[in-house]
């Protein structure tokens, strides 16, 4: 075992390697670094640390914690046909439908979540009557996301070959046959990993509901802090409480990514 | 034919009778595919009208959806559809444009690629098949709804000399079996070989036209002198 064989990547025919143990080792030691900028900066400010008393209300964050995970999944799902609909009025032929679509985005796309969070919960909520505040983080949540994924689908279709839909043209398929079999499909699989991260984005980005009081996993430890005065104990928990959500879905990604190319 | 100021076809009347195979040949970005592409009724012509077999192609899109669903298409590259194998890339459109069931549009399918000794590849995606294997799949492709005609645009130019020989071949094989073929090629020796009768266009027009031995051993035009003489250089 050279020096060069455990931090290195070989690179014979262009693909690059490495063993499992030099990779182990390599993690370990980038972890270390970090973690010693960490807790030297801790060391520094003589933080006294007080686990125990945060330990007490556990059953807050893991509350919080699930709640996070409802509303990321229901959003989640509502995001994708608000998405999916919108870039099927971006592409009708009826021009108001478009139109619609394309003020949606623009308008979602360009203002904060914040911004929108309390223009839609302090106006339109408000005006609407609604009073359960998941329904409404919810709502937001998929109506913010559901832009950003109306932009992946579109991005998805208009990025199949174009030679593609003169084959499709030769063989006499009709224009929804030509959506349904070519089309969608390959929109579908190259669309995947963008869609993963835009999962991961929204279960970051539901941390801001917590600014109009909805009881998910921020808002939980924000409260633990404020009983506890141990900022630090409650939010490391609290970022690798996401962690623990996002991570698996970037890996998932990743895996999507290598299974489903194929080369044109 | 025009694209936006560019003027790809211009002045083109080609009236051609009792033909098994016409060639078309010509200098690249003379016209060839935009007329194959009209005559396949792949495009509407921004002035004119194209008839076959006594019968208009279609001034609506309706109508060339019609058809184009009774001919079958081959292009210089791309036929196939990356993400379906060999054998769904055949039997879809026998199932989904014409009408078949799913068992009997496999089993055409199968059929089809038998002939073109393709069968042990019937399961290979497009990506893991070899350039002239790909253009034979969708030779099959094309020929599997049993078409009234089948336009090719240049099957082999993308092809190297034993993959071109392998698709010539399959082709040969089409004329033999009495269809009507339009062919659109680099390959003058084949075009004189297979063809009934050649077109020469270039530059948008139509330069020459006559039975496919005559045109190039003896073109009457200086342009068709011209193109002929560059092909017979090397």
């Amino acid at each position: 075992m050279t020096f060069r064989s455990l931090f290195f990547e070989s690179n014979s025919d262009g693909a690059r390697s490495a063993s499992s143990l030099a990779r182990g080792t390599s993690f370990a030691l980038a972890l270390l670094a970090l973690s010693a900028v960490f807790f030297a900066s801790f060391y520094v400010l003589q933080y006294q640390w007080n686990w125990s008393s945060i330990f007490r209300y556990k059953a807050k964050f893991i509350q919080g914690w699930l709640a996070t995970l409802g509303i990321s999944f229901v959003s989640l799902l509502f995001s994708f046909l608000v998405g999916a609909l919108s870039t099927l009025c971006y592409r009708s032929r009826f021009l108001p439908l478009k139109y619609l679509s394309s003020l949606y985005v623009e308008l979602i796309r360009g203002t904060p979540l914040l911004v929108q969070i309390f223009i839609f919960f302090y106006v339109v909520a408000d005006a609407a009557g609604i009073q359960n505040r998941y329904l409404i983080g919810i709502a937001i949540m998929a109506l913010f996301s559901g832009a950003y994924i109306s932009e992946i689908f579109r991005a998805g279709i208009e990025g199949v070959g174009r030679s593609q839909l003169l084959s499709a043209k030769a063989i006499g398929f009709s224009e929804y046959q030509t959506f349904r079999y070519v089309i969608a499909p390959q929109a579908l699989r190259s669309s995947l990993p963008a869609l993963a991260g835009q999962t991961a984005n929204l279960i970051k980005d539901s941390s801001l509901l917590s600014i109009i009081a909805i009881s998910e996993f921020t808002l939980n430890a924000q409260e633990v802090n404020a009983i506890t005065y141990s900022s630090f104990e409650s939010f490391i928990p609290l970022a690798l409480g996401y962690l623990v959500l996002t991570l698996p879905i970037m890996r998932l990604a990743r895996i999507l990514e290598k299974r489903l190319r194929f080369d044109t | 034919m025009r694209y936006g100021d560019q003027c790809a076809l211009d002045d083109f009347s080609l009236s051609i009778d009792s033909v098994r195979c016409l060639a078309l040949i010509g200098p690249s970005g003379g016209g060839k595919s935009t007329t194959l592409r009209l005559l396949a009724g792949l495009e509407k012509p921004t002035s004119g009208s194209i008839e076959i077999n006594g019968m208009d192609i279609g001034q609506s899109e309706p109508e060339r959806l019609a058809y184009r669903q009774r001919i079958g298409v081959v292009f210089q590259a791309y036929n196939l559809f990356p993400h379906f194998d060999a054998l769904t890339n055949v039997a879809l459109p026998l199932e989904k444009v014409h009408g078949y069931s799913r068992s009997e549009s496999i089993t055409k399918a199968e059929a089809m690629l038998d002939r073109f000794q393709l069968s042990d590849h019937r399961f290979k995606r497009p990506a893991e098949l070899s350039g002239g294997q790909n253009q034979r799949v969708a030779i099959a492709r094309a020929l599997a709804p049993d078409p009234d005609i089948i336009f090719l645009d240049e099957p082999t130019s993308a092809l190297d000399p034993e993959m071109t020989v392998e698709v010539l071949d399959a082709i040969e094989r089409l004329i033999d079996a009495k269809k009507d073929l339009v062919i659109a090629t680099h390959q003058m020796g084949f075009a004189k070989r297979a063809a009934d009768r050649i077109a020469i266009i270039a530059d948008g027009k139509l330069i020459e036209t006559g039975p496919a031995a005559q045109i190039i051993e003896n073109p009457q035009t200086p342009r068709a002198r011209k193109f002929l003489g560059a092909c017979l250089k090397f």
